[in-house]
This record gives structure tokens, C-alpha cells and sequence, in this order.
């Protein structure tokens, strides 16, 4: 039986767990290298098994007659809910999951390792890990989920572990809100995601992947038949759960909290924010893809066209910004709007899913690559003490390692070949290609503004003036290069893995082969944008000052961000703020709180003030009381007269 | 009449014997011997918990007046688990010295109103639930004003007590409707001749603010927040929990019964209730900086969430409503009973004088971050599955939009959760609350409360056992 071959997967959760306990317990009674030392240990013996466990699926036990088949090696009822409607906790296995399983512990493993040189020192160093632990548990959870509960559990203690890592510098008041920030509006993307599992769980009757999923099933049928406001139902609990995705993974117009969440620590960024946390909204939809592909192609163009603007919005405001990490999650915004967009253009069976393995191929390339970005900007960040790209400037000279895996990344993301992302942007460009050709040219845009964004950050920080600097600048110790070498090689490699024989969206796998007439023009424009930006700023000049002022408005609008987060401030501050809670704030501080105070007071100095204080006061309060009962009456016999 | 017949009251009785033999022992032990009446009152309190599980008979008494059932039995329990909590929590601050020679009142005080509320769940007839909810309430002013050197609670004590009264006169005047327009008071005659007449309205509406008032429903609420922040701390955490969830078990019974003919008109009552108290709660918790207010605008939308079971008039809701008291139960009481522990031991009570908190008092920091959390609803703590039942139970009946206003008003109510995570976790302090040693009792108390946060989400045969006891309508 293949499944019992798999049920040392359940090993990882409980191990990630234990780490979390240990070291978030006792953590401050341990020695910091001993603390670390325990979560690194458990995040390693999971990547083993995540290593044994995808070697063994994909290699022999997966395949079943043909086609990669679900697994579940292991099940525990967990809550019975009604009779027919059980909730369990439990591990799946299938291509999308097993590769995530890669993808978490490998990025997870790199960002503890260079976790012990960054974080040295630092205060509650323990903490750290011991969120870092939680974290990956969580995460875990949410990728091996068996049903839809489950995920959402998991999906809500993964927001709930960023939380508490990006509020890491609790000194700063930036970190304490931005954590804030991410925690209420992923929530209130949540929002959608449990409306959706409400309204598909109801219909289907069940909360089960293999269930939903089963082509020949009853969950689509069940649901294609009823329809709300002239679009299925089924199609709304997608779009709804699309919401929670789109929340996750920073999707306009719910991506205001990604910039801000690069407050936190920056292999907490390379960790949460790059690979792992914020694709678990394309994961969501890839995890449910069959039932979008089949039973609701309408919510699929809605995730076509919200990844296409994204990546097209998050790129064109890349190329203003001035701090690098925010550079970075942008960049992230840009490139997880690809995946959707892979995934909205896909079809379901052989040649036509081309984007959903695309998605995931682009997926699993850009955990590596980005990954390696960011913890190159902690490099940076660690040997400048700045995050802002004008305090750096020929930086090669001091970081040597450093700058080569940097420019790796920079090419794989630019999709320059041999490097990872060249593989994986090719292949979505050709499923948008067969879609719809605006799609196309738009994504084949945002290839070449990649470009340039990021070689616009790697030659201003690498090249570019050379400054002197108050401390000597220093290359990483040897713990965060190994990090860093490790995510450069898997960054040049990765990419001939040939996913379609893995990963497919009916798991049946096929054959993907160059699309040269893709291949050439998404070359084409990434060499042009990366030659800009070295016309721009591979040596010091003032080309880039020229064009700003030439072009001041679209300039701004791009500095700004388009203005988004100042939308809502204004909605969230003028509406809510203040014409709604002000003003019953200023009642219950000044009538109520100030009529409480006035007698405390009043008490103390004349006693018959307070009797008539306290009287006015139990009358208006009995008052309400006998009112309200009379208006409910009214109420309810002007009801009963209907 | 046999005897043993009497043994159907078994809870009433050993109840009975609890307040008796603390009676005794406070005429005949020294005054300074606070610590041993505590722990005397705690281990009888134990044994009379363990007790209530035995099970017996059901059947009546006294002609109908007094009913056992299963359900009764149940909900009586729930309510033994949430007082033993509470005086196990209360346990370091009455063994303070000011507190000296008054330890046994505050036993025989909440025992009295425990043994009320007792009264209510059982009650057949009108009659018995009014004599039940004055001897549930009266006792409560004394708790409330128990800090006698306090202004604050003594106010607090004398509003309580007046305004208590007024809506015992409310409810007074809808019994006195019902029986005029009935002829009976006794629940089985009075059910068959309710109908949609405006003066039955009327008279269910005036009895059912009185039960309002004691759930704090809006617009009934007035007296909460002025009298929980006067109140000791552990006597606020009684009236949020004990005495909110034995009322609410009361509506819950008597309108799936007697009120059931009634439907048409309570729906569209409990409907307002509900969104006006859910709403009204959390804008009013937004801001507050006292924490016991704060926790009292808290507890007051989460009544409002009960009101979603209720008003599914199923099987299924009425096992979400008594499930979601249980879990309310761990989670305020693990809320208060951290407050009350900071207050008692350092005098603190604003929400800003928790800032680093985790940093002197990590534990403490984290149980009052669970609780936190599962008043919030964030899985996988066990408030999740109350609230995520409630919700469920109501949009199984179809109240699409009532549900849809619930989960937006968790979102908010989020936000004020989190402000206390937040001082605690992530703002820092000059002078933060220096490390609070308490003694075993008060953590025993605060352990348990932990325990039944996560046992009561992971264990489904909590909801399961529960559910062999309802009933729909």
C-alpha cells in the first residue's frame, strides 16, 4: 500500500509543532544557539522528509495507471459536524501538494540557516524562532490540508503567525502597524473565503478535496443548477473564495498590506512574503482548480483578469520606488499576479492545462529566486544598515558572493535564459498566448518592465556611484551565504526540471516543448529593459532625475502608489472614524464616562449634588429601558398588522 | 408523597447543603482563617459539581411547579463548571487581608444566586421563574458593593439594585398580562392560549425585557458597563458569564415552549436585538481604555451572537447556544480572571498598563491571549467553532443577512481584541506590571479555563453530548 509508505509525513507537522512549543515555552531559559538550533532541527527533518516523501510520489508510488492519483495516508475525524457533514484533520497527498511540501521546508530550511548570522544578537532572538517554527507548521498544515475546514484553520494561524513575525521590531511603531494592517485586511478577505466554504459546503454537502474534485461527483452538479442574481452559485462561492486568495496574496485592490509588511525582519519577508505565505492564494485556487475549470469558468476569468492588472499595476509601480525591499514586494505582487493569471487562462485536460502547470511551475521557480532576492537584500541591508537604494552604491567591490547570486536572481526573474525563470515565465506567456492575445502582450509588457526594475535596483546598488561609507561594508557571515548559495544554485537549475511530467492540472502528465516564437520577443524585451536600466544607472548620471521631471504626473502617480492606501485611510479615517465611532466614542467618553466621573467626583466634595447626579443618571438609564420595551411593542404590532 | 421523590432537586439540595455547612463554619471559625473557609468552600463546591453529573430521575414536583429534565440537568452543569472556576479564580483575592472576616459572604452571596438561577431553569410556572430570577439578582447588588471602602462599587451596587428592580416591575407587569389574558401561570396551560393579539404581545414583550435586562441585550444594557467597572473584578466576570448564561438558557427554553405559538412576533424582536446589541457592543468596545469596561462591551455583543441560535428555532441551534455558553464561559473567565489577577495584584486596570506585558508575565500574557482569541472567533480555538455553529445554525434557516452583519461585526470586534494583543506583545513599557505570582488555586482555575478552551474546539464529544440533549421547536 503506497499510502502507509507516506504516513511519515504526518512527522512533520507534529515535529514543526514541538519545536514551536519547546522553544516558545522554555525558550528564554535557553541559550539562543540552543533555541535556534532546536527549530532548525525540526525544519530540516522535515525537508527530508518532504525530500523522501516527493522522490517516492513522483518517482514510483504516485503514478497510478498513468496518472498522479491523491493520496491520504493519514485521517482523524475531528469534529462531527452533522450527520452527513464530518470535519478531519488529515494529509494529502497529490502533485500540488507534495511539490509545495519542497518548496515550504526548502525556503523555510535556507531562511532558519540564514536566520542564525542575521538575527544574531538581536533581542528575543528565541521568540524569533519559536514564530519561525509556528509558522512553518502552519503552513504546512494549510499545504497538506485534506478539506476545505482544514485549510481555512490552517490558513487563518499562517495570518495569524505573520502577525506576530512581522510585529517582530515591536519598538517600531511602522512594524506595529503594518502587522495590524496585514492581519485585518487578510481577515477581511477571509471574510469571503469562509462565506465561500459556507455556501459550497452547503450545497456539496462536503468539505473534502478528493470529493469535490471527483469529475464524475456530484459537488458540481449540485450546485451548477441553482443560480443568484444570473450567476451560479457554484461561481459565486468560488469568486468569494477567490476573495481569501486574492487577500493572501496581495491581489488588487486587497494588496495594501504587502509593502507595509516589510517592516518585519527581512528573512521573515524572504520566508512569508516571498515564497511561501503569499502564493497560498494561488495554491487555494490550483488546490480547487477542477471545480473552477469545471463547474465555473466565469469565476476563472474574473482570477485571469485580477492577475493581469496586478502584475501590470504592481510592476509599473516597482519602477519608482526607492527602498529595496519594498522594490522586492512589488515585484512579488507582480509576479504572483502571473500565476493567477496562468491559472485563469488554463484549461483543465492534457495540452490545454499548460497554465495551470505553468502556475506552478512559475510558482515553484519564484519561491527560489525571490527568496534569494530578499535574503540578498538582508545581505545588503545587513552590511549598510539602510533599506534606501540612494545610501548604496558600488557594492560589488564589498560584497562579492553576494552580488553574483544577486545577479542570478535578477536574470531568473528577468527571464534570461538558461535561468529558472525563463522555464516557467515562457510557459505561462504561451497559455496566455492561446487564451487571449491581450493577455499576452500585456503580461510580455510586464516581462520587460521586470527587467528593468530589477536591474534598476541591482546596478544602483552593485554599480552605480561609489560612496564612501561611515563602516567599512562587509560580506555576510559564512551562515547567511550558504543560504544564499544554496537558493542561487537551486535558482540557475530549477528550471529544467520538466514540470508537465509532474505537475498537470488532470494529473495525467504530457509533453511541453520551447515555444520559440514566445521564447524570442519575452527575450527580446527583458534584454531591452535590463539595457535601459543599465543606460540609466550602471554609472552614476542624470538620466533617470531627467526623465522624472519630464514626466512629473505619471512619475508621482507611480512614487504614490497610485494613491490606493490613501483611498482607504480616507474611507477607513473620514467614514468610519470619523463619522461613525467618533462620535460614539465622544458619547460614551463625555456623557457617559463623564457623567460616571462627575459623580465620583461630586461625591467626594458635596453630598447632595451626587444624589441628584445619580438620580438624573438611573432615570435616563430606566428611561431607555421602558422605552425601549414600548418601542419594541409598537414594532412588533405594526409587524403583526402587516 | 415518598422521600426519595425530593431527589429529582438533587442539585438544589446539595446546593442547599453547601451554603449550610458554610454557615456553620462561619459562626463557629476565627476570622483569620480565610484561606482554609476558601479552600473548605472550593473542595464542597467541587464535590457538589461532580454531583450534578450523577445522573437521576427526571419527572416534576410541587404540581408542575418545579421540572426536571436532562436538558435542565445539563445546563445546570455548565453553569457548576463556570462558578467553580470563578471561586477557585477569586480564591487569592479574597484571602487579601482587606478582605478579612468577609470571606463567607461572598460564598453564601453567589451560592444564593447560583441556587435562583437554579430555580429559573427549573421553574414550571411563572411564578417559580420570578421568585428564581429576584433571588438571582438581589444578592448580586450585595457582590457588586462588596468593596465597601470603594465609591465606585458602592454606586455601582446602589444602580444595579434600582435599576434591577425596574425591570423586575417590567417583567412583573408582562407576567401579570399573561396570566390576565391566559388564566394560568403554569407553563403547559399558558402555552396552548398564546396568540398574536397585541396584548400578548405586549405581555411577552414586557417579560421578555426582563430577561434582556439580565443578559444585557440592548436596549436593556444601560447598567452594564457603569456596574461591571464599579464591580470587583471576579464579581464582573460572575454577572458576564454565570448569570448572562443561566438567563440566556432560560429565554432559550421558555421560547421554544411556552412562546413557540408566538414565532412570527419574537423573530422580528430577537432579529433587532440581535443586530442592535451586536453592533451597538463592539462600537462601544472600540475605544474603551478600562478594561472591565472594555471586557462588558465585549461581553455584551457576544449575547447578541446567541441571539443567531435562538432565532434558528432548531435542534441544532439550541446545542450551538448552550455549546457557545460553555465555550464563553472558558474563554471570559479567562479573560477576567487575568484582569482580576493584574488588578489584585498591582492595581492596573487600563488596557494601557498592559504594554509589555509578555515581557514580565509571558504565561499570563498567553492565556489572556488565547482567550482573546477565542472571544474573537480565530480558529482553531474553541470560540471559533461556538461562533462558526451560531452562524451556521441561522443561515441554515436562512437569516442570509443577519449572518452576513454577525461576521462583519467580528471583523470589528477584531480590531479591539487585538488592541490588548498588542499592548501586551508588542508595545513596550517604561514601567511595565512587574511579574504577578498567584497562588495554586487561582491557577489551577486559570489552567482549567485554558484546558477548555482548546478541549472544547478539539473534542467534538462536547458537541456531540450536548446535542443528545436538545430539542427543537
Amino acid at each position: 500500500m503506497p499510502t502507509e509508505l507516506f504516513s511519515t509525513t504526518v512527522w512533520i507537522p507534529i515535529a514543526l509543532l514541538l519545536a514551536f512549543a519547546v522553544v516558545g515555552l522554555f525558550g528564554h531559559k535557553m541559550k539562543p544557539v540552543v533555541a535556534g538550533g532546536i527549530s532548525t532541527a525540526a525544519i530540516l527533518l522535515a525537508m527530508v522528509i518532504s525530500y523522501s516523501t516527493a522522490y517516492f510520489y513522483f518517482f514510483s508510488d504516485g503514478l497510478v495507471e498513468g496518472k498522479y492519483v491523491m493520496l491520504v495516508p493519514f485521517l482523524h475525524e475531528w469534529l462531527r459536524f452533522t450527520d452527513t457533514l464530518s470535519i478531519d484533520m488529515g494529509i494529502l497527498l497529490d502533485p500540488i501538494s507534495v511539490m509545495m511540501m519542497v518548496v515550504v521546508t526548502t525556503v523555510s530550511s535556507m531562511v532558519h540557516i540564514y536566520s542564525f548570522g542575521y538575527m544574531k544578537g538581536e533581542k528575543g532572538f528565541q521568540r524569533y524562532f519559536a514564530f519561525l517554527s509556528l509558522f512553518s507548521f502552519a503552513m504546512m498544515g494549510l499545504v497538506l490540508a485534506v478539506n476545505l475546514f482544514q485549510m481555512y484553520i490552517f490558513w487563518e494561524l499562517v495570518g495569524v503567525s505573520s502577525f506576530l513575525l512581522i510585529g517582530f521590531y515591536y519598538q517600531k511603531p511602522a512594524a506595529v502597524a503594518a502587522s495590524k494592517k496585514a492581519f485585518i485586511v487578510t481577515r477581511f478577505a477571509d471574510l469571503g473565503f469562509l462565506l465561500g466554504i459556507l455556501l459550497l459546503s452547503y450545497f456539496t454537502r462536503t468539505f473534502d478535496f478528493p470529493t469535490l474534485m471527483d469529475p464524475g461527483g456530484t459537488a458540481i452538479s449540485s450546485m451548477a443548477g441553482l443560480s443568484f442574481m444570473g450567476v451560479s452559485t457554484l461561481t459565486w462561492a468560488l469568486v468569494l473564495i477567490f476573495m481569501g486568495g486574492a487577500g493572501k496574496s496581495a491581489m488588487f485592490p486587497l494588496h495594501i498590506w504587502l509593502p507595509d509588511a516589510m517592516e518585519g525582519p527581512t528573512p521573515v519577508s524572504a520566508l512569508i512574503h516571498a515564497a511561501t505565505m503569499v502564493v497560498a492564494g494561488v495554491y487555494l485556487v490550483a488546490r480547487l482548480f477542477g471545480l473552477y475549470a469545471m463547474g465555473a469558468p466565469g469565476a476563472l476569468e474574473v482570477v485571469a483578469f485580477i492577475g493581469a492588472f496586478t502584475s501590470l499595476f504592481a510592476a509599473v509601480i516597482a519602477v519608482t520606488q526607492t527602498d529595496i525591499k519594498r522594490i522586492l514586494a512589488f515585484s512579488t505582487m507582480s509576479q504572483i499576479g502571473y500565476m493567477m493569471l496562468a491559472l485563469g487562462v488554463s484549461g483543465y485536460g492534457g495540452e490545454e492545462g499548460l497554465g495551470f502547470t505553468a502556475s506552478m511551475f512559475h510558482l515553484f521557480t519564484h519561491a527560489m529566486f525571490k527568496a534569494l532576492l530578499f535574503l540578498g537584500a538582508g545581505a545588503i541591508i545587513h552590511a549598510v544598515h539602510s533599506n534606501n537604494m540612494g545610501d548604496m552604491g558600488g557594492l560589488r567591490k564589498y560584497l562579492p558572493v553576494t552580488h553574483i547570486m544577486f545577479l542570478i536572481a535578477a536574470l531568473a526573474i528577468s527571464g534570461i535564459p538558461p535561468f529558472a525563470g525563463f522555464f516557467s515565465k515562457d510557459e505561462i506567456l504561451a497559455a496566455a498566448w492561446a487564451n487571449n492575445q491581450l493577455y499576452f502582450w500585456t503580461e510580455w509588457f510586464v516581462a520587460g518592465l521586470t527587467a528593468f526594475y530589477m536591474f534598476r535596483l541591482y546596478f544602483s546598488v552593485f554599480w552605480g556611484a561609489n560612496r564612501t561609507y561611515e563602516h567599512q561594508p562587509h560580506e555576510a557571515p559564512a551562515s547567511m551565504l550558504f543560504a544564499l548559495v544554496f537558493l542561487g544554485l537551486a535558482s540557475a537549475v530549477v528550471g529544467f526540471i520538466p514540470f508537465s511530467a509532474f505537475v498537470t492540472a488532470d494529473g495525467v502528465p504530457f509533453q511541453t516543448h520551447m515555444h520559440l516564437n514566445i521564447a524570442i520577443p519575452s527575450v527580446a524585451i527583458g534584454i531591452v529593459g535590463i539595457a535601459i536600466a543599465a543606460w540609466m544607472y550602471m554609472r552614476p548620471g542624470t538620466v533617470a532625475d531627467r526623465l522624472a521631471t519630464a514626466m512629473p504626473g505619471l512619475y508621482k502617480l507611480s512614487l504614490k502608489k497610485f494613491y490606493i492606501d490613501e483611498l482607504y485611510l480616507w474611507v477607513t479615517h473620514t467614514i468610519i472614524f470619523k463619522g461613525i465611532s467618533a462620535p460614539i466614542a465622544w458619547f460614551d467618553r463625555h456623557v457617559v464616562d463623564g457623567s460616571m466621573n462627575g459623580i465620583a467626583w461630586v461625591t467626594a466634595q458635596v453630598a447632595e449634588k451626587t444624589k441628584k447626579m445619580q438620580s438624573g443618571q438611573l432615570q435616563h438609564y430606566g428611561y431607555a429601558m421602558v422605552l425601549g420595551a414600548v418601542a419594541f411593542v409598537l414594532l412588533l404590532l405594526y409587524w403583526g398588522a402587516r | 408523597m415518598e422521600l426519595a421523590k425530593f431527589l429529582i432537586m438533587r442539585s438544589e439540595l446539595s446546593l442547599l447543603a453547601v451554603v449550610l455547612i458554610l454557615l456553620v463554619v462561619e459562626i463557629f471559625s476565627a476570622k483569620s482563617k480565610q484561606g482554609a473557609v476558601v479552600n473548605l468552600a472550593t473542595g464542597l463546591f467541587l464535590l457538589h459539581t461532580i454531583l450534578g453529573f450523577v445522573p437521576v430521575a427526571t419527572g416534576q414536583l410541587f404540581g408542575g411547579m418545579y421540572q426536571h429534565t436532562l436538558l435542565t440537568g445539563l445546563m445546570k452543569s455548565v453553569l457548576n463548571i463556570g462558578v467553580l472556576i470563578l471561586i477557585m479564580q477569586s480564591s487569592g483575592w479574597l484571602k487579601q487581608p482587606a478582605n478579612k472576616g468577609r470571606v463567607s459572604e461572598f460564598f453564601l452571596l453567589i451560592l444564593s444566586t447560583l441556587m435562583g438561577m437554579y430555580f429559573m431553569l427549573s421553574a414550571g410556572d411563572f411564578l417559580m421563574l420570578y421568585l428564581g430570577l429576584e433571588l438571582a439578582t438581589i444578592p448580586l447588588a450585595a457582590l457588586v458593593a462588596y468593596n465597601l471602602k470603594e465609591m465606585k462599587s458602592m454606586e455601582a451596587g446602589a444602580k444595579f439594585i434600582l435599576l434591577a428592580a425596574l425591570s423586575s416591575g417590567i417583567m412583573l407587569f408582562g407576567i401579570s398580562l399573561i396570566y390576565g389574558s391566559s388564566g394560568s401561570v403554569y407553563y403547559a396551560e399558558v402555552v396552548g392560549t398564546m396568540e398574536m393579539n397585541p396584548m400578548q404581545i405586549m405581555a411577552m414583550v414586557f417579560f421578555l425585557s426582563g430577561l434582556g435586562f439580565k443578559i444585557s441585550l440592548v436596549p436593556f444594557h444601560f447598567w452594564t458597563a457603569d456596574v461591571y467597572e464599579g464591580a470587583p473584578t471576579n464579581v464582573a466576570a460572575y454577572l458576564s458569564v454565570i448569570s448572562k448564561g443561566a438567563s440566556t438558557f432560560v429565554l432559550l427554553t421558555l421560547l421554544f415552549t411556552v412562546f413557540k405559538t408566538m414565532f412570527d412576533a419574537w423573530e422580528v424582536l430577537l432579529y433587532a436585538m440581535a443586530v442592535l446589541t451586536i453592533t451597538l457592543g463592539n462600537l462601544f468596545a472600540l475605544r474603551q481604555q478600562n478594561m472591565q469596561r472594555f471586557l462588558a462591551f465585549s461581553s455584551i455583543a457576544q449575547a447578541g451572537f446567541l441571539l443567531l441560535g435562538i432565532i434558528s428555532g432548531t435542534h441544532y441551534g439550541m446545542t450551538t447556544v448552550i455549546y457557545f455558553v460553555l465555550v464563553y464561559v472558558f474563554s471570559n473567565l479567562g479573560a477576567f480572571g487575568v484582569a482580576a489577577i493584574v488588578y489584585n495584584a498591582s492595581g492596573k486596570i487600563n488596557i494601557e498598563d498592559y504594554r509589555g506585558f509578555y515581557q514580565t508575565n509571558p504565561r499570563l500574557s498567553l492565556v489572556m491571549l488565547l482567550s482573546l482569541f477565542s472571544l474573537a472567533g480565530i480558529p482553531p480555538v474553541a470560540g471559533f467553532f461556538g461562533k462558526f455553529f451560531l452562524f451556521a445554525a441561522a443561515a441554515e434557516q436562512g437569516y442570509y443577512w443577519l449572518v452576513i452583519i454577525a461576521l462583519l461585526n467580528t471583523i470589528i470586534s477584531l480590531y479591539y481584541y487585538l488592541r490588548v494583543v498588542k499592548a501586551m506583545f508588542l508595545d513596550r513599557s517604561e514601567e511595565p506590571i512587574g511579574l504577578i505570582k498567584s497562588d495554586v488555586l487561582t491557577r489551577v482555575a486559570i489552567a482549567v479555563s485554558v484546558a477548555g478552551i482548546v478541549a472544547a474546539g478539539v473534542f467534538s464529544q462536547v458537541f456531540d453530548w450536548i446535542h443528545l440533549y436538545g430539542w427543537g421547536m
